[in-house]
């Protein structure tokens, strides 16, 4: 997710709602891949609700006029939209940074040539695990190869590549060997992010679901790692919030750096929030995105500290996390305005503390029992 | 070696129309640049070294402590690994 660095030398924050830095565009939820762990909702938007070549090419010239300097093009598998280089194209042309975050299937040479001529910035490329066999396993499809191929294409194309690879039960035993494969494949920055349980990955949580010592064990390799990578690779440790006992600071604020648009338009302050009750998400089709931002319910829902009650309201953290994510909130207490439980100064920090503490049958994967991500009618 | 600073393949120099700053984008990052800080990463093109960026804006900002800050600040976008 973006991170924005303000300063080389500090910068003063004006009061009242600030432009948004990024847009994460979810072109199409259709995925070769059925990832246990995916956090696209568990309702995925059918393809031929699509937003068409047109209405993304709008949605890239609002978003540069609201201030969107930065776009990730995904999903699902964004390359299953044909008229992926005319939306890249559109995103260049409004100003906008394009990263293409994808598997790896279906990315050709001819393909990715006509994507980096179009503007293409940057590629990430989702990983499952270093071992084909168990890769496949978790992707549930045959993609090792494809993705193997993707990396050298990337690097032979001369784009930045990072790997992104989502850490749960039956990988974080395998960080070295992921690493040592970001290396083989040339990337520039590996993107280590321990299980963010929404959409399908709630659904999965019990499957996915590490236990304190595997964490323990995959923080001190990243650790070794990143004193012997210094300068040579980037390596990204996204916290598993659930075993920390702390909120994480989600999307940096509802409605403060970015905003998600869905394969249909429909526009959210994050990924998961297409589960929240009564959110009542406007859409492109019907409103611009400057309305959407600014002025529309959903958007304000959360923005800013009104919102909050206690342990948040009178809590120094809340200025660092934002009372954490309200999408695990609602999952876990069936309320969006509580306190993340993930905090251990949660009254409901319980709820997490014996999910990460059930007992468990021993061993990395015994006969995970995954409901692999599925696509409607 | 004469150091010729470049941006690196990821980082994309660019002006924000909206917030009125000069910013680095990266794939996962915005930096926004303060101050004259634009101008400096304007001048690293590859082909001039640090002497000749410094000779060039102490010219533009006579009496300004160019010698000394310019370099500081090029080395430490050099270790963010902004600059080449």
């Amino acid at each position: 997710m973006t991170e924005v660095v303000t300063g080389v030398s500090g910068v003063t924050r004006d009061s009242g709602v600030q432009p948004p830095w990024a847009l994460l565009a979810e072109l199409s939820h259709g995925c070769p891949l059925h990832c246990a762990y995916c956090s696209n909702p568990t309702e995925l938007v059918g393809r031929s609700e699509e937003l068409t070549t047109a209405q993304w090419a709008e949605v890239f010239r609002q978003a540069a006029d609201l201030g969107v300097v930065q776009s990730h093009l995904s999903g699902g598998e964004p390359l299953l939209r044909r008229d992926l280089t005319g939306i890249v194209a559109a995103a260049d042309g409004a100003g906008i940074h394009t990263q293409l975050v994808t598997s790896g299937v279906g990315l050709h040479e001819k393909r990715l040539a006509a994507l980096t001529a179009a503007g293409l910035r940057s590629v990430q490329l989702s990983v499952q695990h270093a071992d084909p066999r168990a890769s496949e396993l978790i992707a549930g499809a045959r993609s090792f190869a494809a993705k193997e191929r993707a990396a050298r294409l990337v690097r032979d194309a001369e784009l930045p590549l990072g790997l992104n690879v989502v850490l749960h039960r039956a990988n974080l035993d395998a960080v070295d060997d992921l690493v040592e494969l970001g290396l083989a494949w040339g990337a520039e920055r590996i993107e280590l992010a321990n299980t963010q349980f929404y959409g399908w990955a709630l659904r999965n949580r019990e499957a996915l679901m590490p236990d304190r010592e595997q964490i323990a064990r995959a923080r001190e390799g990243v650790e070794r790692w990143r004193g012997r990578l210094a300068g040579r690779m980037e390596l990204v440790w996204v916290v598993p919030d659930y075993i920390d006992g702390t909120a994480k600071p989600c999307m940096g604020g509802w409605g403060a750096l970015s905003l998600t648009v869905a394969p249909d338009g429909t526009v959210y302050p994050c990924p998961a929030a297409a589960a929240l009750p009564g959110l009542d998400a406007p859409n492109v089709k019907d409103h611009r995105l400057e309305w959407i931002w600014r002025e529309s319910k959903t958007f304000n829902l959360y923005r800013g500290e009104e919102w909050m009650g206690d342990p948040c309201r009178g809590c120094e953290l809340r200025t660092k996390d934002f009372g954490g994510c309200r999408c695990q909130a609602y999952a876990l207490t069936g309320d969006a305005t509580r306190t993340d439980p993930a905090c251990h100064l949660s009254p409901d920090h319980a709820l997490v503390r014996d999910l990460v503490d059930r007992p468990r049958l021993p061993g990395p994967m015994v006969a995970p029992a995954y409901a692999y991500r599925k696509e409607g009618p | 070696m004469t150091w010729r600073p470049v941006l690196s393949r990821s980082v994309v120099f660019r002006h924000d129309r909206v917030r009125g700053a000069d910013l680095l984008v990266l794939p996962e990052r915005v930096v926004v640049l303060q101050g004259n800080a634009g101008s400096i990463v304007r001048l690293c093109d590859g082909v001039r070294d640090v002497d000749a960026i410094v000779a060039e804006l102490a010219e533009r900002h006579p009496g300004a402590p160019v010698a000394e800050e310019v370099p500081v600040f090029l080395g430490r976008l050099r270790k963010e690994g902004w600059l080449k």
